[in-house]
């Protein structure tokens, strides 16, 4: 018996209720938290910083983002990589002073400048500017749902890409149409830019998604999450017990929303330094993040993240094992992969909708009992 | 409890008075609650209702009964605003109600369940009964959002009702499973016990006992009647079962047909010549 509840007791609701409510696991948890943020500052280096910790940490909060929507609101989107790119520029426009001229009539503006603001306050504004614009997309899934929807939110990723392709004022008139990152930084430490150290912008990504994980598995327990899960079981049932299911859809937009568009902001201005619309958040993104949530578990915050190391980690460790070790040509290795992703995808479709986070549940309650059969 | 008072209780006089000397209060009939005039109601061609007035008195168990397709279940989705009626006015608490969305009526406190069940199937008997008092939550989203202060207060003081409800309904077995793996009978509970949770002045149920067996049907009716009469919680229901429906409730409605054909105590009901041509008569051939 490895995993045990027996003898741990609870004697009141506020403990039953807490997301570890054995404290096996929530040491385990604390104990994974204290080494992320003590122990592996002191060793990250520049590869494990982009190629596997940054990308880790900014599509776990796209795919906590489309969980809330998908998973728990049951609202189907492919408008990610849109959202993303809406998260990216509008982080770009706060990073570098926005300028915004309000036409007065008679060939007269009314100009505001905004200063250059704090990159933290950039992302989250990003992601604030998202929410508003993901509540606008959100309006027809009053009226379509399922397939249709899912083709309603398609409209909207090419939209956005074209916008921000179009729209010259977005990416400030530059001759390439690329934004690129100023430099920044916090409390005296660089945070984009071409010269950040990799502890500083692995920290300042890991806090981001620590704060806003944790805020995220917050609102699914409560009033707000239960009024998102009565809507995706059953929007007929919930009506009549008095959700409203236009506040529960919005909200269930702007939020998810707003930290897909954090994600977009972190993933331009302290991952990439740069981005370009066609390329940086074109559709495979929207793909990528929905794939995260279907193979680590739809309706739930901790798939999300085993969702989301599973997709950024498989093309490192095939590339390493297949192309480093074995030799093998790198497309052939890339094909491989797909494949892979690919048969996953049926697999936990028809198998298990609920992704690796219930395996890990199913592994779990066989733990408790092992090495009794009952 | 006094033992030989109630065993002294022999006519429902001495009965209300033991109960008067133990404090409990007796089932009292009160004033119309709701009060549906004419109401007729068409998908296209079909006559679903046609013209159907009746009333519902606060604290009483109504019935609404009538064969398959009469227009029962149309007719308590008309009352929670499902459907809303080409004709005729629905009265709750002697004020005519504007059309409005189902879930303003909830807000209202009216709470029902359904024919077929309609949990939330990906969530646990808990979580489901939980959501039963989402009108009553109302701690905003930065509280949530950090699940601190009024947030958690709010959640641990509707657990606490939550948990009565569910010793009430005795489901504590099953508090955290999930409700798409129980059995057709307690799933019925659990949707009870939603609807309760919303603590509803006017509880609608719909065939609450459809499908299942003796045991559980004798299970069901002892919740009913001991909601109605612990908490006087006002109940409408559907029930093809003659005996339950002539046991429990106060008055009933009869329709056939989309028309309401009779409307009286049981007894009256009964020997109504109408409804036992038009509905007795049909299924005891
Ligand atoms: N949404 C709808 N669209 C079209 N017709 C409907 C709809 N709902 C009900 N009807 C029709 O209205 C009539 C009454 O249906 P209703 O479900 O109210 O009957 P019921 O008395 O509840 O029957 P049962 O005992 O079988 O549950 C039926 O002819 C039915 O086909
Ligand atoms: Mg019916």
């Amino acid at each position: 018996m490895f995993y045990r509840e027996t003898g741990d007791f609870k004697t009141s609701y506020a403990g039953d209720i807490q997301t570890f409510p054995l404290a096996l696991d929530r040491n385990r948890f604390w104990i994974v938290v204290a080494f992320a943020f003590l122990v592996v500052p002191f060793f990250v280096n520049s590869y494990w910083e982009k190629a596997v910790l940054l990308p880790f940490f900014i599509y776990a909060l796209a795919a906590i983002g489309l969980n809330i929507l998908t998973g728990y609101c049951g609202q189907v989107s492919l408008g990610t990589g849109g959202f993303m790119a809406v998260g990216a520029y509008a982080c770009y426009k706060f990073m570098t002073g926005m300028d915004i001229y309000i036409p007065m009539g008679g060939g007269e503006y009314y100009e505001i400048l905004l200063p250059p603001l704090n990159i933290a306050a950039c992302i989250f504004l990003g992601g604030l500017t998202t929410a508003f614009v993901g509540i606008l997309f959100g309006l027809p899934s009053l009226r379509i749902k399922g397939f249709y929807l899912a083709v309603a939110t398609l409209a909207a990723q090419f939209f956005l890409v074209w916008l921000f392709n179009k729209w010259e004022w977005t990416y400030n008139y530059s001759a390439t149409g690329q934004i690129t990152a100023t430099e920044t930084s916090l409390f005296g430490i660089l945070i984009t830019g071409p010269n950040t150290e990799p502890w500083a912008t692995y920290l300042f990504c890991l806090t981001f998604l620590f704060i806003f994980g944790w805020i995220a598995r917050n609102l699914v327990r409560g009033r707000i999450g239960r009024q998102w899960m009565a809507i995706r079981d059953m929007d007929i049932a919930a009506e009549i017990i008095g959700v409203n299911p236009l506040k529960a859809k919005l909200t269930a937009f702007a939020i998810s929303s707003f930290y897909i568009g954090m994600a977009g902001a972190l993933y331009f201005a302290v991952w990439n330094g740069a981005a370009e619309p066609t390329e940086s958040f074109a559709i495979d993104k929207s793909f990528d993040v929905l794939f995260m949530i279907i193979i680590g578990g739809l309706g739930s915050i901790f798939g999300s993240l085993i969702g989301a190391a599973f997709i950024v980690l498989l093309p490192v460790l095939m590339k390493n094992l297949l192309v480093g070790m074995l030799g093998w040509p790198t497309d052939i290795a890339e094909y491989l992969q797909l494949i892979v992703v690919g048969g996953l995808i049926v697999f936990f479709l028809i198998k298990e909708p609920h992704g690796i986070a219930a395996l890990w549940r199913t592994i779990k309650e066989k733990l408790r009992l092992w090495p009794f059969p009952y | 409890m006094n033992i030989h008072a109630q065993a002294a209780a022999e006519t429902d006089k001495d009965y209300e008075s033991a109960e008067i000397a133990h404090g409990i209060s007796p089932r009292h009939i009160g004033e119309v609650v709701l009060e549906v005039r004419n109401i007729s109601l068409r998908f296209g061609g079909v006559k679903a209702i046609t013209d159907v007035s009746f009333d519902i008195r606060d604290g009483e168990i109504r019935a609404i009964i009538g064969p398959n397709g009469a227009g029962k279940s149309s007719m308590l989705n008309v009352i929670n605003g499902f459907y809303h009626p080409q004709d005729g006015e629905i009265w709750f608490h002697g004020k005519k109600r504007k059309p409005l969305k189902p879930h303003q009526i909830a807000q209202q406190g009216i709470a029902r369940t359904f024919q077929n069940i309609a949990l939330f199937k990906g969530m646990t008997t808990l979580d489901n009964i939980m959501t039963g008092r989402l009108t009553m939550m109302k701690s905003n989203v930065f509280w949530q959002a950090i699940w601190q202060g009024p947030a958690q207060a709010e959640e641990v003081r509707h657990r606490e009702t939550v948990e009565k409800i569910i010793d009430f309904l005795e489901i504590q077995a099953i508090r955290k499973t999930p409700v798409g793996k129980l059995p057709y009978g307690l799933q019925k509970r659990v949707e009870l016990g939603r609807a309760l949770a919303a603590e509803p002045k006017l509880l609608l149920l719909d065939e609450p006992m459809a499908g299942m067996n003796v045991e559980e049907k004798e299970d069901m009716c002892r919740f009913i009647l001991d909601v109605n009469e612990e908490f006087g919680t006002t109940i409408a229901l559907i029930e093809h079962d003659m005996g339950v429906v002539m046991d429990i409730s106060d008055r009933v409605v009869v329709l056939d047909h989309g028309e309401k054909i009779g409307d009286g105590t049981p007894d009256e009901v009964r020997s109504n010549q109408e409804v036992i041509d038009a509905y007795l008569g049909v299924s005891h051939d």
